[in-house]
Order: structure tokens, then C-alpha cells, then sequence
């Protein structure tokens, strides 16, 4: 590594040599240094220094620069230039110049030897520094993959620790076993020890019996002594034996025993008559359950089919015994399982059909015309008012309760006599009441008539105003001038006066003016000393009810009485009397 | 409870008449017989020898009075105190003596099982069955005394015969498909003929009563087989108690299981109610007994004792049987149908439960064990 270094370093004495040059060329001639800079600045490649050297000194600034350079040397630790004087003026002293620069060469090549040590160093750690990082890169890779060797190794262990247990696990349960069959393999031997020993000594006291009787002559015969032949337990002779007895035994066994099979039999016969019945009513309420609801045309003609079917087998099986009874049992078996299995799925498929209902109501809720709030609310506001029906049931209950009690006749008499007091009270009141109103209305026709009489006057006043008036009009023709303006200024009080009047009557005063001398016009020849009767008045004044008087009347007040006819008024006076009425049984109630 | 006195007696030879009112008890060679209500003694009757099994007839009218040693049968009258029968087996033996259903005919079988010898009180006949098996129970007369089914067991074959009783005519004989037959029974209702394989192999055979087979069924293989063996009142299930400690019942139409119990030595079950008699006397353990029931216990003598009714679960003492001994005492030993069909009794275990049988009400259970008599009473709720 330390070899390729050096061609680098090959320009660099070029440089030094140079430099060196350069440097001479000031030694011989400080004033050279002017020649023109470019053709050295061309040799060189730039070299700052050379540029710094040939501005740094000039003639004028000699021992300005010498006093530089010998500052820097001394920095340095090198011994100075001295300036001489010499002819043309002064000049550096040659030697220390020489030795300062030797020394400075000598300063540079060291300064330059490190560099070229430190940069092979570098170049050394650099290269150095890869070879680690490779290293380390490969190292990182092996650890890696060591390390997923090592992961994989442990699963394959663990596995097998896991297969090692199983194993072990199979080998306990397969000892276990071969223990069992071991201790079963133990007691069966004992077992047969057991019998065997048994036998053998059995055989041996037969054995032992054998040779007793052979030996012992004896023979006892074997006998019974009975006293007196003891009858059978039943009464009956013994039979002999013959084959008729035998045929006869057979018999009766085969009747024991098929009399126990048709006992067995019909208890089966009836259980199944028990559970047919059980599945008919299952399918007749599902059935029922299933038909109220909408199902569609097509279901509907299928249902009945079924129940006809359904009901054909039950009347051919309650018939009773006919000679395919077997086969008919057999089909009205399937046929009633069919169409129970029928129901049931049907009735499956409607529950999930209500089932999915539920669902999407509750899935759709907003949309719903009630929400579900408001439903809730619904319902809460219901149950309080059954709630408060309720109640008010109870006390109405209770009241009829007591009324209807058979109570004492005192206390009846009172009860009624207390009803009777309540009831004359009110018609009191409401007799006061009436009075009231009579007077009321009395003075007001009182007040009406007075007004329409003194209308009456005052139409008479009018009308011969008028009569004056147009007699001084017709008289004016002719020359009355005098009388005129009397005339006028009195009917024009008349008529002020006849407007005041009328605006007393409370309808409207433009048309009673007018209607009033309309009419005052059409009936001069009333009589007005009599007092003219109050529907004359009426009729006069055409004054007709209007809605508000009647209205007023709805709402209790006689106060419009000059509005009213007598009809009105009888009616208001029934119509109030209902409207009494109707408030006594609202508080009666 | 009230006790009478102490009688005496050998070999628990004490039966009571089938009518109900006497009681024979054997003392050594005597045959004493007592009214039931007042304990007199009626009569009084001497046998040859010590009397090694006592029966009644079904008619209560004769005693038999077995003497093996001898080979001879003695017969006794209560009607007739002089009238006096004996039956000599001669030199062949007597290991078994029995009355026949009509209690005419008695049944003696010879030692080694060699014969069944029939004899008939009325005419002095006498009848031969050849080659009866010695097993479990070998013999069994059906309910209404019609038939009997005997096992038998020639060139090494288990055969049934069955015979009518009348006549003793042999109605049919076939063969069984056991290994080694160790039991027979009929269903109450006689129809039905139950035989059972050793415990060897478990293996249950049903018979009807013309000879076919109607069914077999078999649990499980290779370990012991069938202990015990009962029908139900009503002929609807067999109950089968096995060495596995399981009882299986099955059904009288399919033959198939129809249910099976254990018995786990924890009781578990919420529904189930223990009761523990517990005793003053420290040194006598306390025995628990657990049935599916209500069990109660009252003690015979004057030992305090009283019951408690300990909290589920609970653990019932469990004694490991010896496994080297041939019939080992696990499994179900004893089972009892109530009358009314509804409750089954089991026994399980090495409990020293000597009998297990039902009251014919229906509602009590009584238990004998060596030293202790217990009487289970059930309350039943009133059903509305």
C-alpha cells in the first residue's frame, strides 16, 4: 500500500524546484519579479503561494518583509535573514537567506514526509477500516444465520421434546393397559386355579368313593318309606304318561306363551293408539296454529289436501279390523308422520319468517312511522291513563257501592233530603238569578222604549222640520226668507239630535238612521203618545238578530236586552235553562 | 322395635311357613315347629341325625328335613304328627334336597352331582335326571311352578332341559352357547329363561320358554363377569350385577342395555341422602352402607348409636379385596327389585351383607348383616 504513493509525489520536487526558482529569481533581481507574472503564473498550476510570493515583496517594502520573515522564522525556531547593503541598494543576506530557505526546504520535505506518511496511514485505516466493515458485514450475516439455525433448532427440539412426551404419554397409557391385562390375565388364572383344584377334588373323592363301594359290598339300596301315600296338592289322579300328555304339555306351554305375547301385545297396541292420538292432536293445534295466519292461496288448498289425507287413515284405522289391516296401518303410519313432518316444517319456516320480521323491524327503525321512542312514550302515556281509568273505576265502583248499600231509611231520607236541599238551592240561586236578569232586561226595555219614544219624538220634530223646511223650500220659490233660517237651524238640530238618538241604539247607527227615516216616512200615522209595543219596535226598526245577540245570549247576558224579541228571549230563557240544567248535572256529576 | 326371646337353633335352620303361621326351627336333630302369634311350641318332631337343611312345602303341610351325612330325607307332617316318611339315597349320597312347587316331589341330588333323583310322595315313584350341573344355581322352578329349568353338562356342553312338573316329562332340551353355565332363572312371568356364563366371561343368554334364543348380551370382555342376576317383578328388566361394580339393566323387549349404575366409592349425587350410624362404642368402626335410598339403621342390642347425615360427598370406606383369591369380594353381590318395581337395591363391595331383601309393600328393605340387622324404611312424598 505504501508503493503507489510515490508518482504523486513526483511533481512535488517540480514544484519545490520551482518554487526554488522562483525564488532565485528574486534573489537575483527583485525588480524581475515585475516581468510579466503571467508566463509564471502559466508554469506554475496556480500555486498560491507563488502568487503570494511575488506580491508579498516589492521593492519598496525590502525590510518591511525581511522584518516578516525574520519574525516568522523566529516563530518557526529558525535563525533570520540579515539585510546587507550592497551597491544597488539593499539586499538580503545571501547566506542566511541560503540557510533560512535550506532550512525552510528542509521544514517543507519533513512537513511534506508526514503528509506522505499520514496520507498512506489514512489510506492504511481507510483500507483497513473497509476490510472491517466487510468483516463486520459477514459477520453480522453469520450471526444472523446462526441465529436462525439456532431458532430452527429449537423448534425441531421442542417438537421432539413435544413427540417425547406423546410418546411417553402412549407408553404410560399402553403400560397401564398391559397392567390391567396383566391383573385380569392374574384373576382369571387364579380363577381357574381355584376351579381346577375344585375338580380335582371332586375327582379324587370320587375316586375315593369308587373304590369305597368297590370294596364295600354293601349295597344299600336306595328306598322310601312313606307311611301312607299322601294325595296330590291339587285333589286330582295322576295321569299316565302317553303321548297325548305330551302333545297336551307342548300345548299349554305354547298357550303360556302366547298368551304372554298377546298380552305384551296389546299393552304395545295400546301405546301406539296412545301416541297416534298424541300426533294427531300435535298436527291438528299445529295446524290450527299455522292456518289463521295469511298464508298463500297455494298453501292453503295443500294444507286441506293433507288434512284429508291426514283424516282418511284415522277413519279407515277407527273403522276396525279389516284383512289388509297391516298395510293400511303402515301407510296411515307414514302418511301421519308425513304430515306431521309437513307441519312441522312449515310451522320451523313461519317462526323463522317472524323471526326475520322481528329483525328488520328492529333493523329498521327510522324509518318506521312510529319510532321506537315515541312508540315507548306511547305506551307509557297509555298505561297511565289505564292507570287513572283504572283509579277512577275503583271510585266509581266504590261510589255506586255505597249508594247501592241498603242503607237505614233515616239515613236515606236524609241522603234524599240532603239531594232535595242541593236541588232547591240551586234553583234558588238560579231563581235570583232569573230575577236578576228579568229586571235587567226589564230596564233596558224600559230604557229601549224610552229611547224609541223620544226617537219617535224626535222623528216627529224631524218630519215637521222637514215639512217646515220644504214648505220654506216650496215657500222660497216665493220670496219667505225669514222664516227659512229658523226653519233650518231647527231641523238641523233635529237632525243632529235624531243622529244622537240614533247612535244611542246600539246597532248599527247608519242604518237605523237611515231605516228610521225610512220608516219615519212610511208610518206617520203612528201614534206616538201610545208606547208602541216592543216587537212593533222591532219590526219598525227592523232590527234583526244577529249573531252577536244570540252569541251573547250563548255566553249568560241579558244585557242586549233592546236586540232581543220576546221568542228570543224565551228561547234564551230555555236556552239558559238547559245551560242551567246542564250545569247542575255537571255538578251533580 | 320389640325382640321375642332367644331360641335356639342350628345351622340357621328358622323358617317361617309359607302361609305365614308357624315357624320351624332345627335344633341338632330336633324339628321344633311354633305358632307364629303366641311362639307355643305346636309340635315337636325327632330326626335320625343332625338336620343339615329344613324346608317347607309350598303348601305348608309338610316339612323335609335333610341329613347329608346320611343320605337321608326325612318328611313331616303337621297334620297328621304320626305320618312319617323317609327317603334313604343309599350309597350314592345326597348333596341337595328340595321340594317341587306342588310340595309332592322332592328333588335330591346325589353327591357329585351324579343325578337328580325325583321322588313322589303320592304314588312312591321315583325319577332320574342324569348329569346336573354343580353350579352358581343350577335348578330353578318358574314362578307358577309349571316348568323347571335344570343345567346340565354333558361331553363337556352346557345343556338346559326343561321339565314340566306335573309329570316330570322333559318338555325341551337344547344346548347353550356358555363357556361354563353357571346359572339359571326364570322371569317372574315365566316366559322368559335367563342363563348366565361363569364369571370368567361375561355372557347373558335369554331363552324363551319353547327353547329359542332370544337374545345374548355381553358387556365387555376378558375381565370377571356376571355376579349376580335379578328380575323384576314385573318381567320389564333383568338386572345384572358384574365384578366391575356396575349394575346393567336391560329391557325385556329389546334385550338391549337399558341403563347401567355404579358404584363410585364417592357418593356425589345431590339427590342422594346418606345416612351414618354412628356408635358409642369407639372400638367397633362405624358401617356405612349406601344405597341409592334413604338408608337407616336401627341396632339389635342395647348399643347407643344414632345417625347423622353427613355432608356430600361422601367417601364410603372401601376394603381392597385380596387379588390372589378366586371370588373376590368386589362387584355387585346382592341385587333386590321392590315389589312395586320402582327401586332396585344393590350390593356392592365387601360389606358383610349377608341377604338384601324387600318388604312386599314395597316401601322397606331389610338387611342382615353377621352382626347387625338393619331395616331401611323409605318415606315416600305424596303425590298430588
Amino acid at each position: 500500500m505504501g508503493d503507489w504513493w510515490t508518482p504523486p509525489m513526483m511533481p512535488d520536487p517540480g514544484l519545490g524546484i520551482r518554487e526554488f526558482s522562483s525564488v532565485s529569481h528574486i534573489d537575483e533581481s527583485p525588480s524581475r519579479h515585475r516581468s510579466p507574472p503571467a508566463t509564471r503564473a502559466s508554469e506554475t498550476n496556480s500555486k498560491h503561494s507563488y502568487s503570494v510570493l511575488t506580491a508579498f515583496c516589492t521593492e519598496e517594502n525590502i525590510p518591511q518583509c525581511v522584518a516578516y520573515v525574520n519574525q516568522e522564522a523566529a516563530a518557526l525556531g529558525l535563525c533570520g535573514v540579515c539585510v546587507e547593503a550592497r551597491g544597488a541598494g539593499p539586499s538580503l543576506g545571501a547566506a542566511s537567506a541560503l540557510n533560512l530557505l535550506y532550512e525552510l526546504l528542509q521544514l517543507q520535505r519533513r512537513g511534506q514526509r508526514t503528509l506522505h506518511d499520514l496520507e498512506t496511514q489514512q489510506l492504511k485505516n481507510n483500507s483497513d477500516l473497509e476490510h472491517l466493515q466487510h468483516n463486520n458485514s459477514r459477520l453480522k450475516d453469520q450471526l444472523e444465520h446462526t441465529r436462525r439455525e439456532n431458532s430452527g433448532l429449537h423448534e425441531g427440539e421442542r417438537q421432539l421434546q413435544l413427540k417425547i412426551r406423546t410418546l411417553q404419554r402412549y407408553l404410560k397409557s399402553e403400560k397401564e393397559e398391559v397392567q390391567k391385562l396383566q391383573s385380569i390375565i392374574a384373576s382369571r388364572a387364579t380363577q381357574y386355579n381355584h376351579d381346577a383344584k375344585r375338580k380335582e377334588r371332586e375327582s379324587a373323592k370320587l375316586k375315593e368313593r369308587l373304590n369305597q363301594l368297590l370294596v364295600d359290598k354293601r349295597d344299600k339300596r336306595l328306598a322310601i318309606e312313606v307311611a301312607n301315600c299322601v294325595g296330590r296338592a291339587d285333589g286330582k289322579r295322576s295321569l299316565w304318561k302317553t303321548s297325548k300328555m305330551e302333545a297336551r304339555h307342548e300345548g299349554e306351554m305354547y298357550k303360556a306363551l302366547l298368551s304372554d305375547y298377546e298380552g305384551r301385545h296389546q299393552v304395545l297396541l295400546q301405546e301406539n293408539a296412545e301416541l297416534k292420538k298424541l300426533l294427531q292432536l300435535m298436527k291438528k293445534d299445529m295446524v290450527s296454529m299455522l292456518s289463521p295466519r295469511k298464508t298463500t292461496r297455494a298453501h292453503m288448498p295443500a294444507e286441506d289436501s293433507l288434512e284429508q289425507a291426514g283424516s282418511e287413515p284415522d277413519d279407515e284405522l277407527c273403522e276396525g279390523s279389516r284383512d289388509p289391516l297391516e298395510q293400511m296401518c303402515e301407510q296411515a303410519r307414514e302418511q301421519l308422520a308425513n304430515s306431521i313432518r309437513l307441519q312441522w316444517r312449515r310451522l320451523k319456516s313461519h317462526m323463522q319468517r317472524l323471526d326475520s320480521q322481528v329483525s328488520l323491524a328492529a333493523s329498521r327503525e327510522q324509518e318506521e312511522v312510529i319510532s321506537r321512542r315515541e312508540h315507548e312514550e306511547a305506551i307509557t302515556h297509555m298505561k297511565m291513563e289505564l292507570q287513572q281509568c283504572t283509579e277512577f273505576i275503583q271510585t266509581q265502583q266504590q261510589l255506586l257501592q255505597q249508594l247501592s248499600l241498603p242503607c237505614d231509611e233515616e239515613t236515606a231520607a236524609l241522603l234524599n233530603d240532603g239531594y232535595l236541599l242541593e236541588e232547591k238551592e240551586r234553583l234558588k240561586e238560579e231563581w235570583s238569578l232569573f230575577h236578576e236578569q228579568k229586571k235587567n232586561f226589564e230596564m233596558e226595555r224600559k230604557n229601549f222604549t224610552e229611547a224609541a219614544i223620544r226617537l219617535g219624538h224626535e222623528r216627529k220634530a224631524f218630519e215637521e222640520d222637514r215639512a217646515l223646511w220644504l214648505k220654506t223650500q216650496f215657500l222660497n220659490m216665493a220670496p219667505f226668507v225669514g222664516h227659512r233660517r229658523h226653519a233650518t237651524s231647527e231641523s238641523r238640530r233635529a237632525l243632529t239630535i235624531g243622529a244622537q238618538s240614533g247612535a244611542k241604539v246600539p246597532s248599527s247607527p247608519a242604518l237605523s238612521c237611515t231605516s228610521a227615516s225610512h220608516t219615519g216616512l212610511s208610518t206617520p200615522t203612528s201614534d206616538p203618545m201610545t208606547l208602541p209595543s216592543t216587537a212593533e219596535l222591532y219590526r219598525t226598526l227592523q232590527l234583526i238578530p244577529d249573531s252577536r245577540s244570540q252569541g251573547r245570549c250563548a255566553s249568560n247576558s241579558f244585557q242586549s236586552g233592546a236586540t232581543m224579541t220576546k221568542s228570543q228571549l224565551r228561547d234564551s230563557c230555555t236556552d239558559c235553562s238547559i245551560f242551567s240544567v246542564v250545569r247542575d248535572g255537571n255538578s251533580a256529576s | 322395635m320389640n325382640f321375642s326371646e332367644v331360641f335356639k337353633q342350628s345351622n340357621q335352620l328358622c323358617k317361617v311357613s309359607p302361609d305365614g303361621k308357624y315357624l320351624a326351627t332345627c335344633v341338632q336333630y330336633r324339628l321344633v315347629v311354633r305358632d307364629v302369634n303366641t311362639l307355643q311350641i305346636l309340635q315337636l318332631y325327632t330326626c335320625l341325625d343332625q338336620v343339615a337343611s329344613m324346608e317347607w312345602s309350598s303348601d305348608s303341610l309338610f316339612i323335609l328335613c335333610a341329613m347329608y351325612k346320611r343320605g337321608l330325607v326325612q318328611v313331616w307332617s303337621l297334620e297328621q304328627p304320626d305320618w312319617h316318611c323317609k327317603i334313604d339315597e343309599g350309597s350314592i349320597g345326597l348333596v341337595s334336597s328340595r321340594w317341587s312347587p306342588d310340595g309332592r316331589h322332592i328333588l335330591n341330588t346325589t353327591e357329585f352331582h351324579l343325578r337328580v333323583t325325583v321322588w313322589s310322595l303320592c304314588n312312591k315313584s321315583v325319577s332320574y335326571i342324569k348329569y346336573p350341573k354343580a353350579c352358581q344355581k343350577g335348578m330353578d322352578f318358574s314362578a307358577d311352578g309349571r316348568y323347571m329349568a335344570l343345567a346340565e353338562r354333558r361331553d363337556c356342553k352346557d345343556y338346559i332341559s326343561v321339565f314340566v312338573c306335573d309329570d316330570w316329562h322333559l318338555l325341551r332340551h337344547f344346548e347353550t352357547d356358555t363357556q361354563d353355565l353357571a346359572g339359571v332363572e326364570w322371569s317372574p312371568n315365566g316366559c322368559v329363561l335367563a342363563a348366565w356364563d361363569s364369571c370368567l366371561e361375561y355372557k347373558m343368554l335369554l331363552y324363551s320358554l319353547d327353547g329359542r334364543l332370544l337374545s345374548t348380551y355381553s358387556a365387555y370382555e376378558w375381565s370377571l363377569g356376571i355376579k349376580s342376576v335379578a328380575w323384576s317383578p314385573s318381567s320389564q328388566f333383568l338386572a345384572i350385577g358384574s365384578y366391575d361394580e356396575k349394575v346393567r339393566i336391560l329391557n325385556h323387549i329389546t334385550w338391549k342395555k337399558l341403563t347401567e349404575f355404579e358404584h363410585h366409592p364417592t357418593i356425589t349425587n345431590s339427590k342422594a341422602v346418606v345416612f351414618k350410624e354412628v356408635e358409642k362404642r369407639p372400638v367397633i368402626p362405624t358401617e356405612d352402607l349406601s344405597i341409592q335410598q334413604i338408608a337407616m339403621e336401627s341396632s339389635l342390642f342395647d348399643i347407643q348409636s344414632k345417625y347423622e347425615i353427613p355432608p356430600l360427598p361422601v367417601q364410603v370406606p372401601v376394603v381392597k379385596p385380596d387379588p390372589d383369591r378366586a371370588n373376590p369380594k368386589i362387584g355387585i353381590s346382592a341385587i333386590a327389585f321392590s315389589v312395586d318395581n320402582r327401586y332396585l337395591a344393590t350390593k356392592n363391595g365387601g360389606f358383610q351383607v349377608q341377604s338384601l331383601f324387600w318388604h312386599c309393600s314395597g316401601d322397606s328393605v331389610v338387611l342382615l348383616g353377621k352382626d347387625q340387622l338393619c331395616l331401611c324404611y323409605m318415606a315416600t312424598d305424596e303425590e298430588k
